[in-house]
């Protein structure tokens, strides 16, 4: 790719970005969110026209109008979120769009031979014949990237493929990656994860601000560094340092024998004002589950929750909002935006009242100020506040999420995945805030998949598994080993 | 970054005005090139009154749906509505002991109770079961419809009282309008409008409205952010019963008497048009109340433009549908087109 060049509305998206891939290489495209990471691949991939520059294969020009192009020449994107057809088969979707046929007739025999030579020759452990709905993600990934190889894709996009997965996923889907490497596949590797970079990458990419900063061998390019040339500023310590929880402080959330069936299995603990409890554990584990049974999202089947002192009854969302409990969900456009409405819309809606006017009105000038307040005050970045939520950033999005829990008088904050999906910059500045928040005297309750952040970021780690709290780990005690050793139920180091 | 904020609150408000602005000018210069091949008569103002008169039945349907429609619903039961609504109006009405003014409004009362109560029950399966609002409100609509026949026997029942004909063709400010030499407003009109200032007002200024569109856009995103999503849903589904009830008392006011075949027509299907061609997402989540007023009003004149012209009845049902499909085509490529620059 030569010279790309991209603008939207107000944003220069990509300004003169050339890049190279060898085939038998996997080349990691890093950067912060906003950076045009996405953008470049969508164009790659025919979703999106450059207005600038050139793309060549095999030293051939080419011209990607249509995603249809794209995959012509060989190009797959596997993305974050997944292109499957939930109610089909693992084969049907592997062959999709490509079905062989015998006349007019699917020809199941010869699907089957295809999808089972590719799955075989990548050694993938896939059931043909499950629907992909009772999938893992892991195995929906599988699937993906099985179904751009049946349409020969020689170089294949991967968008924050390990976000999702559990940690064996990710072994076995590096695993794949070098086999396909090995089959002279040219491999684009997007994440933000740090750590998996120097085992993964041949090659680092790193766009800023719509323009390639630097490319280096993976192994010229220490963690630090890419991180330095990521948000062009030094950011050693991740994590700030967390207060000690006062020892007077008094329960501001108490949960007991909470359950419900089947994913929570009789929970029990307690957060302290000022404190931040992590839940560790695996993928299925049921942290989710408990923390939406304790915000409303489920309704509990039993037990009890006490914030404050005061026992709630919580029957639905609402319940647990009155209560003063604020949960921010893992899946921000799924659960925690309504994309078509704005920035302001998203930011009032979980507390409107407090703008009704006494003409039942919405007083619009002050929920303006409000929104305002709120977006300069997480500092979200976007052209207005009648912004579309959809067309920011995941980190920008992120904090629209936040600012909207932050409007209102919630005590109890319950995090899952915080940080998903965004950048280190992101990252950093919802870490402040999380501390803001219990400087403040609020709760936390945090479930987080990436272990770094449950260990710098909490007071005490539960691990979960199976639906229950086995082991409680002070933050002095919770290393890496002990935590996974707990959490996957083996014996403890 | 923050000047901008500061700057540019109104762009999507101004984007919004831009869009019926160019909406008035394109039907103001059809208007126009009609207003010539009709020799003059499209223009008069008695023709215009005319085609707002037309357009009442419809367009009050429409904003009901219009609710319904941006939570990503649908309503089919309207005009079995208007249908159940006007013979159970007109059969009360005859057995009240009361005249004039307390009859009118004891009446319209017990309307929208109907309307309402059969809204309710639409949603029930909706919000209870999480049933598609498409099979549900198919089902109402052969239910009310066999109602209104049962209750009425088959047969129109003929009003007793004749306190309701100022409401079906009785007209506004008569004298004053006579004495400026212009056509006089048909009271129906008077009625459509203030509807249509009270849903607008309803969808665009409450926290309900805002729900209605928070639903439509990601229903599971307000339920997480306390939105009474039952509530919100339920209650569209009986404001639009209401307005299917206002129709069949207008209707009813109108032929002194409720029928069951009146509303069975096309009226659904044209409510549905005037909401879709006025902007409003059958995906939900957008849409507004003035869109479907200029939406019925633009099927209205079309209808109105093409009889002046003698065209031919038949080949109007043409010209109607490719107008609906152009608009919402038009819409759909506006809308690519914004989202590339």
């Amino acid at each position: 790719m030569r010279g790309i060049g991209k603008s939207f509305p107000g944003v220069r998206a990509l300004s003169d970005v050339s890049l190279t891939l060898n085939s038998g290489e996997v080349l990691a495209l890093v950067g912060e969110n906003g950076a045009g990471k996405s953008t470049l691949m969508k164009i790659l991939a025919g979703a999106q026209l450059a207005d600038t520059g050139t793309i060549a294969i095999d030293g051939k020009e080419v011209h990607i109008t249509s995603p249809h192009d794209a995959e012509t020449l060989g190009i797959g994107m596997i993305y974050q979120e997944f292109n499957i057809v939930p109610q089909l088969t693992a084969m049907e979707n592997i062959v999709l769009g490509a079905e062989p046929t015998r006349g007019i007739f699917l020809d199941e025999a010869a699907a089957r031979k295809r999808a089972r030579a590719i799955v075989e020759e990548l050694g993938m452990d896939l059931p043909l014949d499950a629907r992909a709905s009772h999938l893992s993600v892991g195995a929906q990934q599988l699937i993906e990237i099985a179904k751009a190889l049946s349409k020969h894709a020689r170089i294949i996009v991967m968008d924050e493929p390990t976000a999702a997965l559990t940690d064996r996923e990710i072994d076995a889907l590096f695993v794949l990656i070098a086999r396909l490497k090995a089959n002279g596949a040219g491999i684009i590797y997007i994440s933000h994860r740090m750590e998996e970079l120097p085992k993964i990458a041949d090659r680092i990419t790193i766009l800023r601000d719509g323009s390639v900063i630097e490319t280096r061998p993976a192994s010229e390019f220490p963690p630090n560094e890419i991180i330095r040339a990521m948000v062009g500023r030094s950011l050693d310590a991740h994590f700030p340092d967390l207060p000690a929880v006062a020892a007077d402080a008094p329960v501001m959330l108490d949960v007991a024998h909470l359950v419900r069936r089947p994913a929570v299995n009789d929970v029990s603990f307690s957060v302290s004002a000022g404190e931040i409890v992590g839940l560790a554990g695996l993928v299925g584990a049921g942290r989710t589950e408990i923390v939406r049974a304790i915000a409303g999202a489920d309704i509990p089947d039993s037990g009890t929750i006490h914030v404050g002192g005061d026992l709630i009854r919580i029957r639905s969302p609402h319940d647990g909002i009155d209560a003063g409990i604020a949960f921010i969900t893992e899946d921000r456009k799924g659960q925690g935006l309504v994309l078509g409405m704005s920035v302001a819309e998203n930011i009032t809606l979980a507390h409107l009242s407090q703008f009704v006017n006494r003409e039942l009105l919405i007083d619009e000038k002050r929920e303006e100020i409000a929104a305002e307040n709120m977006v300069q005050e997480l500092r979200v970045r976007t052209p207005s506040l009648e912004q579309r939520v959809r067309n920011l950033s995941g980190g920008n999005q992120q904090k629209v999420v936040l600012a909207k829990w932050l409007l209102g008088k919630a005590r109890v904050f319950l995090f899952d995945e915080p940080t998903r999906g965004i950048d280190i910059g992101a990252k950093t500045e919802i870490y402040a805030l999380m501390l803001n928040l219990i400087k403040n005297g609020a709760a936390i309750v945090m479930v987080s998949s990436e272990l770094p952040e449950v260990l710098g970021m909490s007071h005490r780690v539960l691990a979960v598994r199976e639906g229950r709290i086995v082991r409680e780990f002070s933050r002095s005690e919770a290393t890496p080993d002990a935590v996974i050793a707990a959490a996957t139920g083996t014996a403890a180091a | 970054m923050n000047g901008l904020v500061k700057n540019q609150p109104a762009s999507l408000l101004q984007n919004y005005w831009l869009r019926i602005a160019g909406a008035i000018v394109v039907v103001i210069l059809l208007m126009a090139a009609v207003n010539v091949a009709a020799h003059g008569a499209f223009l008069q103002p008695g023709n215009i009154v005319q085609v707002l008169r037309q357009i009442t039945y419809n367009c009050i349907l429409g904003v009901g749906q219009t609710f319904v429609i941006i939570t990503a619903g649908i309503d089919l039961s309207i005009g079995s509505l208007v249908s159940l609504t006007g013979v159970v109006m007109a059969t009360i009405a005859n057995a009240l002991p009361f005249s004039g003014v307390g009859l009118l409004i004891v009446t319209l009362l017990v309307g929208l109770v109907v309307g309402g109560a059969a809204g309710w029950i639409n949603a029930l399966p909706v919000v209870k079961l999480n049933l598609p609002p498409f099979i549900t409100t198919f089902a109402m609509l052969e239910v009310t419809l066999g109602l209104s026949y049962i209750i009425s026997g088959g047969r129109p029942v003929a009003l007793r009282s004749d306190a309701f004909g100022g409401v079906g063709y009785g007209s506004f400010l008569g004298p004053i309008t006579n004495a400026l030499h212009l056509p006089s407003l048909p009271i129906p009109v008077i009625w459509m409008i203030v509807v249509i200032v009270i849903a607008s007002v309803l969808l665009m200024r409450t926290r309900f409205g805002r729900y209605v569109f928070a639903i439509g856009g990601n229903e599971e995103a307000a339920r997480l952010a306390g939105v009474n999503t039952s509530r919100v849903k339920t209650m569209v589904y009986v404001i639009s019963g209401m307005c299917a009830a206002i129709v069949g008392f207008l209707y009813m006011a109108l032929f002194s008497s409720g029928s069951p075949q009146t509303g069975t027509g096309d009226e659904l299907l044209e409510a549905i048009a005037a909401v879709v061609v006025g902007g409003t997402s059958l995906m939900g989540g957008q849409g507004s109340i003035i869109g479907t007023f200029f939406g019925a009003l633009l099927i209205g004149l079309l209808y109105n433009a093409m009889n002046l012209i003698h065209v031919d009845s038949y080949l109007q049902k043409v010209v109607l549908g490719v107008v609906i499909l152009l608009a919402v085509v038009l819409d759909e490529l506006r809308k690519r087109y914004l989202a590339r620059t």
